[in-house]
């Protein structure tokens, strides 16, 4: 069953007349009186590699497992490939899922671990044991089949895993948090790794995260979650430049938020008025505001450029101290108060080292263009 | 925080205190004297008369049997009802479950003992089945009280255990009972080898239950060394406690070499 | 996919069988629920009725419960437990032996629990063994071994006597000191484990940080250890008074023939007086008297469990 990989350009959905691959409708988990899936709608095409991400207990998890077949859904449908699997037990599904504890079984070697989903199923053991072979070179494990899961390291448990997991060829590879046992730089490695095997492979994979970088890294579109319901969906761009609400915009990367209220819209900017920020805030216009209708205006802590002298020709300037700098290398973080006492958060390439940095207590100038600030209305 | 003298001296007086008791029947079943506590030499005479008592004998094999079957059906349906209560989530009679299983555990073996002889009397009234009391009658005695034992040996092995891996097994295509005999079973073997083991000793020391539920010809080890204790210290049992006491530590020992190697490998 | 589910035997079997309710679940569950239900359950109502029955001579020497389509109950056995002293006092006995036992047993378990904790490994297992050890070897026969210790030409007199501490051998077996220490001596291994096993968890870090703050070592004993021992100290505790209020081996090989213990109360009265109905009530009442050590056993265990 060769597939082909979903081709990098292609974005089956922005177009109208693709067919979904999973289609979940209205999906309902109740545990008791708690929902923790509520209602949700979704579409997952082919060859995707879409990222569930959210805190924890947003139900990410829950979803995943009713896509497994492990939980069952309290209401609502999902189809796989054009088949609903509502009464589809976890063993006929046509899903393999790696779990976040890894879940290998401890008394088998790898290759036994391997192996025992295509046994299941039937395949012959000659067969099935040339399969493992192959697999087990992909993951770079070929030389620990005989070894038991406690005598890997964490980062060979983690491929033992996949190869589990994806020696069926499922159609749907379910990861719950598949890097998070990872330290960093190992982590780093293996998210590249994890989309070469899915290029490869052409397997549709469906990770749950609630680290927002790797999501960015991974996916081809991400659905936010938060208390049982997906707040957006979107390819990773999208949610950062254009998050649909406060919460995406503030827990993805981080972010400074003023309140405020629409004044008139000049000419081609919309003027908001926001005494947090001792000035008006102009933005790009947004159809559908009311004249006073409350809103939040979300400028990401690189958009704003930090000046000692007040700059020429920027929309939006204001001016504060500095309270804190933290030098991280590669940039630093500036925390400015304003006059209102709203203290922004800031971030500076270090490009040149020959210029004096700008230090605490010093008086500064904050300054940005109208296209930097994103209205939010939820 | 420096260690005193207080400690080590007050552990090591306990430890005389457990032991004293042992090292003193062992010591005084290889002495000649019929007077137990009066030393009269060395020897083995009193082993000799044991492995010549018939009712010793007989009364030992009786507790053997009874002990591997009860210990055996024990195994089986403590590992059962702690799967039920690990693995089926809420289902109707969770907490009947819970309170009948845990409930044996903390009853004392008098009332045990007592309520079980009634129902039996009760039932031979009622169904005419069990036709009277011996081994059949103490077998299902010392599995009720064992099975809460097991389940609870099992359960805790069983909580410890990550249930994403019977979940993944499931998730590979495999169905419920395979996953049982694939996964769980292997996992939880060390847990249902303790549970069988306790279960065997609880049945083999057993005196209080066995005397309320057995009847003529079912008279246990327990049962014929209390009747000949009662009437004072019997050198023959000395030597009994002593080849109880060998067999315990050898079959320790065994355990604990294999235990060794296995955390080696 | 579809085809995979529909046509194994064993599934049509399974479909039949659901239709009456009987899923292959509900079969695992039925078989230790109908085991305990029979067995554990309806002995206690057996019980229970019972003891609620006149004693007659007759086979089964009891009333029966329904007779005349009616339910005939007396509350003679109980009234009859109240009245006479010998009940009473079995009873108070019982709560005294019991309770100066587990005292004892506390007393002598928390050092040695707290000593093997503190041990480093191997020792540590190496003495946890030590403690499980004996468990593993009769019962009756570690009990009996007081006896040829304590009797008037036992062994412990004979060492006391022969070291000159004593001219006079001590009369012990037959007296409640025996069976004192009979208890402890049985029961000591339950108040360790317990205890161990929370004083394990004590993080060493915790008394250091109490003495950095200037508490002396005995100060941070009553005030860090012991209070987060509480769940051992209890758990264990009941574990010795439970099953000793209900003792009935310890009394009637150590103990003499004043010695009064509710169980061998219960035992003479089924065994020798064969009064049934008079021993179902013992068992109730001993039952009732239970009821607070196993509620307080059950506490501390899952509180034991949280941290």
């Amino acid at each position: 069953m060769a597939e082909l990989p979903l081709a990098a350009d292609a974005k089956p959905w922005k177009d109208s007349a693709a067919v979904p691959f999973i289609r979940i409708k209205n999906i309902t988990k109740k545990f008791g009186e708690f929902s923790a899936v509520d209602d949700i709608t979704l579409d997952i095409y082919k060859g995707e590699l879409f990222c569930l991400l959210g805190g924890s207990g947003c139900g990410k998890s829950t979803l995943l497992r009713m896509l497994a077949g492990l939980e069952t859904p309290t209401s609502g449908t999902i189809e796989i490939d054009g088949q609903d699997v509502a009464d589809v037990a976890a063993f006929d599904r046509p899903t393999n899922m790696m779990f976040q504890s890894y879940a290998l079984f401890p008394h088998m070697t790898v290759e036994k671990n391997v192996i025992y989903g295509l046994l299941r199923e039937g395949v012959p053991k000659a067969e099935a044991k040339d399969r493992v072979a192959d697999m087990l070179r992909l993951v770079k494990l070929q030389d620990f089949a005989k070894r038991k899961p406690h005598q890997l390291s964490g980062g060979q448990q983690q491929r033992v895993a996949l190869a589990r997991s994806l020696i069926k060829q499922p159609k749907l590879l379910l990861l719950d948090e598949p890097l998070a046992a990872l330290d960093k730089k190992l982590r780093e490695e293996t998210q590249f790794e994890l989309i070469h095997i899915q290029e490869t492979l052409g397997v549709t994979f469906i990770v749950v995260t609630h680290d927002q970088e790797e999501a960015m890294t991974l996916s081809t579109r991400i659905g936010v979650m938060k208390d049982g319901k997906i707040v957006q969906v979107g390819e990773p761009p999208q949610i950062y430049e254009d998050p649909n609400s406060r919460y995406v915009a503030d827990f993805i990367g981080s972010v400074n938020m003023f309140e405020g209220t629409v004044d008139v819209a000049v000419s081609s900017t919309l003027r908001i008025k926001s005494p947090e920020a001792g000035i008006d805030l102009l933005v790009e216009p947004v159809e559908g505001l009311k004249a006073n209708q409350n809103v939040s205006v979300a400028i990401r802590p690189e958009r704003i450029t930090l000046t000692r002298h007040k700059p020429d020709g920027a929309a939006n300037i204001v001016e504060g101290g500095v309270v804190e700098v933290a030098y991280l290398g590669n940039l630093s973080v500036y925390r400015v108060k304003l006059a209102s006492g709203k203290i922004l958060k800031v971030t500076k390439s270090n490009l040149l080292h020959d210029e004096e940095p700008i230090s605490w207590d010093e008086k500064v100038f904050l300054s940005w263009s109208n296209a930097a600030g994103i209205v939010l209305t939820t | 925080m420096k260690r005193g003298f207080f400690l080590p001296v007050v552990a090591f007086a306990g430890f005389l205190f457990l032991y004293i008791p042992i090292v003193s029947l062992v010591i005084f079943s290889f002495n000649k004297s019929k007077l137990v506590t009066v030393w009269g030499g060395w020897s083995t005479k009193w082993y000799v008369e044991l492995l010549n008592d018939p009712q010793i004998l007989g009364a030992a094999w009786i507790s053997l049997k009874i002990g591997v079957v009860s210990a055996t059906l024990a195994t089986i349906l403590g590992t059962i009802a702690a799967i039920v209560l690990t693995r089926f989530g809420r289902v109707r009679g969770r907490g009947l479950l819970i309170g009948m299983v845990t409930a044996p555990l903390v009853m004392p073996e008098v009332i045990t003992g007592l309520s079980l002889l009634l129902l039996f009397i009760s039932m031979e009234a009622m169904f005419g089945w069990p036709a009277g009391r011996g081994i059949l009658t103490i077998i299902i005695a010392h599995t009720t009280f064992s099975m809460a034992y097991v389940a609870v040996v099992v359960q805790s092995r069983l909580v410890d255990m990550d249930d994403a891996i019977e979940e993944a097994a499931s998730d590979l295509g495999a169905k419920p009972m395979r996953v049982f005999f694939d996964i769980t079973l292997p996992m939880i073997a060390p847990s249902l080898i303790s549970g069988w083991l306790l279960s065997f000793t609880l049945s083999l020391d057993d005196l209080v239950i066995a005397s309320f539920v057995s009847g003529p010809g079912a008279s246990t080890l327990p049962i014929v060394i209390f009747s000949k204790v009662r009437l004072g210290v019997t050198p023959e049992i000395n030597a009994l406690a002593t080849l109880i006491v060998v067999v315990v530590a050898i079959g320790i020992s065994i355990a604990w070499f294999l235990m060794r190697k296995k955390v080696k490998t | 996919m579809t085809a995979l589910r529909a046509t194994s035997p064993w599934r049509k079997t399974a479909a039949l069988l659901a239709r009456f309710g009987l899923t292959g679940r509900a079969l695992v569950i039925a078989v230790p629920m109908l085991w305990l239900l029979v067995f554990f359950l309806v002995p206690f109502l057996v019980v229970l009725k019972i003891s609620f029955a006149d004693p007659m001579l007759a086979r089964p020497p009891y009333s029966p419960l329904f007779a005349d389509g009616s339910i005939q109950v007396t509350i003679g056995n109980y009234a009859y437990l109240w009245e006479d002293s010998l009940y009473i006092n079995a009873y108070w006995s019982s709560i005294k032996i019991a309770f100066f036992s587990t005292v004892m047993a506390l007393l002598i378990g928390y050092p040695m629990a707290y000593y093997i904790a503190r041990s480093p490994e191997p020792k540590r297992s190496l003495l946890l063994l030590l403690i499980v050890l004996p468990f593993w070897t009769s019962f009756l026969l570690r009990v009996y071994a007081w006896i040829g210790i304590l009797k008037t030409k036992g062994v412990l007199n004979m060492v006391l006597m022969k070291i000159g501490l004593i001219d006079q051998p001590l009369i012990i077996m037959q007296t409640d000191v025996a069976v004192y220490i009979g208890i402890v001596y049985t029961y000591l291994p339950f108040m360790i484990l317990p205890l161990y096993a929370n004083l394990v968890k004590l993080d060493n870090a915790m008394l250091e940080a109490s003495a950095d703050l200037g508490a002396k070592p005995m100060a941070t004993f009553f005030r860090i250890t012991i209070p987060l021992s509480m769940p051992g100290i209890v758990a264990g505790s009941m574990l010795v008074f439970i099953p000793a209020i209900g003792e009935f081996v310890i009394p009637a090989l150590l103990g003499g023939p004043d010695t009064l213990m509710i169980g061998k109360v219960l035992w003479t009265e089924f065994f020798s007086n064969r009064d049934w109905p008079v021993a179902s009530a013992v068992a109730i009442a001993m039952l009732i008297l239970l009821v607070i050590p196993i509620m307080l056993l059950r506490m501390a265990q899952s509180k034991g469990a949280d941290t």
